[in-house]
């Protein structure tokens, strides 16, 4: 018998693109499977970690939250260095809420990740017209001159920030309310972007003059985008600050700013599953090295170098395409 | 019985460019289902008076009027709401889309939303069928080919689309022609006639002097940003101060 070799998507593509009259459970496993993967990698295996890695799975998560919030961004052209001035907003808003008033973190995160949203959407709204770099630089300036505020009027705590919050009752709850919210924002992000209000923004960033003359305020869409990435960068720090029971100036810290870019660089921007990927690369890679002492940092930078010398469109891309190349034996006919 | 009132007065209307008057005390009136053609050498602000009207550039001063309401200085999206859709003359599509995608956003406008009572209704479709009717032959599936293999004479065609998606009183059309073939644009001017037989206004800027004479009511002339003719086509082109800017004089 006579067999070639055909692509397994190109007709599932075809007809899955907008209606689905899928033919078989093999294609309806090839497009479920990719999507199993993050929903059991991180709901499954949780259980099976120590508790010393369950926490390095927690703080992963909350750099996956801020590289995805990031790539949301970007993906309506807003370039931005400064996902530590959401991190710190939402973690000071949380403390507050916390330690003044005694709220507790199922109020305090909600209110943080709104609250956050907003006011960091508020103090971004005179530079949304910046384009590129412009913007990118006030996103830095911003939380580094709140952190010196904080230090120099000497405000809520002051350099000492705002100590003994309230914790999670456990390690387990803690880190399943963080799986659950970046699998809602990995696939709610993914959904807005394939919908028609996400044409929209990939075209303000594509051609910006195009969607003006479309009759289509951008200003608006850039608005909603920023309170939307903004509102996931506080729940992280909202997140955060309770995990590690403390709001401080170091929520301002320039970690929450780089390493959300460089996941989003590894794992492959304008995907959302990309940054996170990346997330969960570097951050479990950043602690394997500590054991390295000093020279930690210079390996840490060498396998980033590789990752992206050897793969500059970034893991997922990569792994996408892959996917969508694999092949089946059929009989000729 | 009154004079009609003019659909866009153009009043004094100047800008100007780190010193270079780009458009210098331009004024004319368009009438209601009028067909005006814009033409002089490059360089001459033809763009910029697009871009001025449209509100992607704020004029130094003059002023744009628009069913006798002043819209000088306006943000493009809220002149778009009142009817006045443009092209532009670099088409640059989203290259990675199917074509009938990219009009996608043109539908998404809160005036097609306001138009369609409320409703958007099916977009993909009200896509193809706006596709179809400038050319995009519906039995070759043209419409659901990626826009990057697109030739240019589909993209000129997806751009006038675009516009014409957003139901427009009044159409800018900045140099549809250009980069085409004779065929292909003897294949875009029923298009046009068409939308002036709905009752469309039409200014289109051109470098294609013969083919916009055939269809144009009226022409005028703009030389290092000032209006300089004004009239029929073959009449304009005539005037001596034209035949000097498009033949340089002969005396330098």
């Amino acid at each position: 018998m006579k067999k070639r070799k055909e692509r397994i998507d190109r007709g599932i593509k075809a007809r899955s693109e907008d209606i689905f009259a899928l033919s078989s459970y093999r294609e309806m496993l090839y497009l479920l499977a990719p999507r199993a993967i993050p929903v059991v990698g991180l709901l499954g295996v949780a259980p099976f970690l120590n508790p010393y890695w369950r926490e390095v799975f927690i703080s992963t998560a909350v750099y996956a939250l801020l590289a995805t919030s990031w790539d949301l961004l970007i993906s309506a052209g807003l370039i931005s260095l400064g996902q530590s001035l959401f991190y710190g907003i939402g973690s000071y808003i949380a403390g507050i809420l916390n330690y003044y008033y005694g709220w507790s973190p199922l109020f305090t995160i909600p209110v943080a990740t709104v609250m956050g949203g907003l006011l960091c959407t508020l103090f971004l709204l005179p530079v949304l017209r910046l384009r590129g770099i412009y913007f990118a630089m006030v996103t830095l300036v911003l939380p580094l001159m709140f952190s010196r505020l904080v230090e120099a009027t000497r405000i809520l705590g002051g350099t000492e920030g705002l100590p003994g919050l309230t914790p999670f009752p456990n390690q387990l709850t803690a880190l399943y309310v963080i799986d659950f919210a970046l699998l809602a924002v990995l696939f709610g992000f993914r959904r807005l972007m394939a919908s028609d209000y996400g044409l929209v923004i990939r075209g303000i960033n594509d051609n910006d003059r195009s969607v003006m003359s479309a009759g289509l305020n951008i200003y608006l869409y850039k608005t909603q985008i920023l309170f939307i990435g903004a509102s996931v960068g506080s729940f992280a720090g909202a997140f955060g600050t309770h995990m590690d029971m403390f709001a401080g100036m170091p929520g301002f810290a320039l970690d929450y700013a780089i390493m959300p870019v460089a996941a989003a660089v590894v794992g492959g921007m304008g995907t959302f599953a990309g940054p996170m990927i990346g997330a969960f690369i570097l951050v479990p890679l950043s602690e394997i090295l500590r054991a390295l002492g000093a020279l930690r940092i210079v390996f840490y930078g060498l396998f980033l170098v590789i990752f992206i010398v050897a793969l500059p469109e970034g893991i997922f891309h990569y792994l996408q395409r892959k996917y969508h190349q694999l092949e089946r034996w059929v009989e000729l006919v | 019985m009154n004079q009609p009132l003019p659909l866009l007065k153009v009043s004094d209307l100047t800008k100007s460019f780190g010193g270079v008057m780009a458009v210098l005390n331009v004024s004319f009136d368009l009438k209601e289902g009028e067909l005006l053609g814009i033409i002089g050498p490059n360089g001459s602000g033809k763009t910029t008076l697009v871009n001025l009207i449209t509100g992607f550039v704020k004029p130094i001063s003059g002023r744009v009027e628009y069913r006798e309401k002043n819209i000088t200085g306006w943000a493009p999206y809220k002149i778009v709401s009142l009817g006045i859709a443009r092209t532009f003359q670099m088409v640059r599509p989203f290259y990675q889309l199917p074509a009938f995608k990219n009009m996608i956003i043109p539908l998404y406008s809160p005036r097609v939303k306001k138009l369609t009572g409320g409703k958007y209704g099916d977009r993909d479709a009200v896509a193809l069928d706006l596709l179809e009717e400038v050319g995009f032959e519906r039995d070759a599936h043209v419409a659901y080919k990626v826009a990057g293999s697109l030739p240019q004479g589909y993209l000129k065609r997806l751009e006038l689309a675009k516009a014409m998606a957003l139901r427009p009183d009044l159409i800018i059309l900045d140099e549809l022609f250009s980069g085409l073939s004779l065929a292909e644009v003897a294949s875009i001017v029923p298009i046009i006639e068409k939308l002036r037989f709905q009752g469309i206004t039409i200014i289109m800027i051109e470098h294609r002097l013969k083919e916009l004479f055939r269809i144009a009511d009226r022409v005028f002339v703009l030389n290092y940003g000032e209006k300089i003719a004004d009239g029929p086509g073959e009449e304009v082109m005539e005037n001596e101060s034209v035949k000097k800017a498009y033949l340089g004089s002969e005396t330098e």
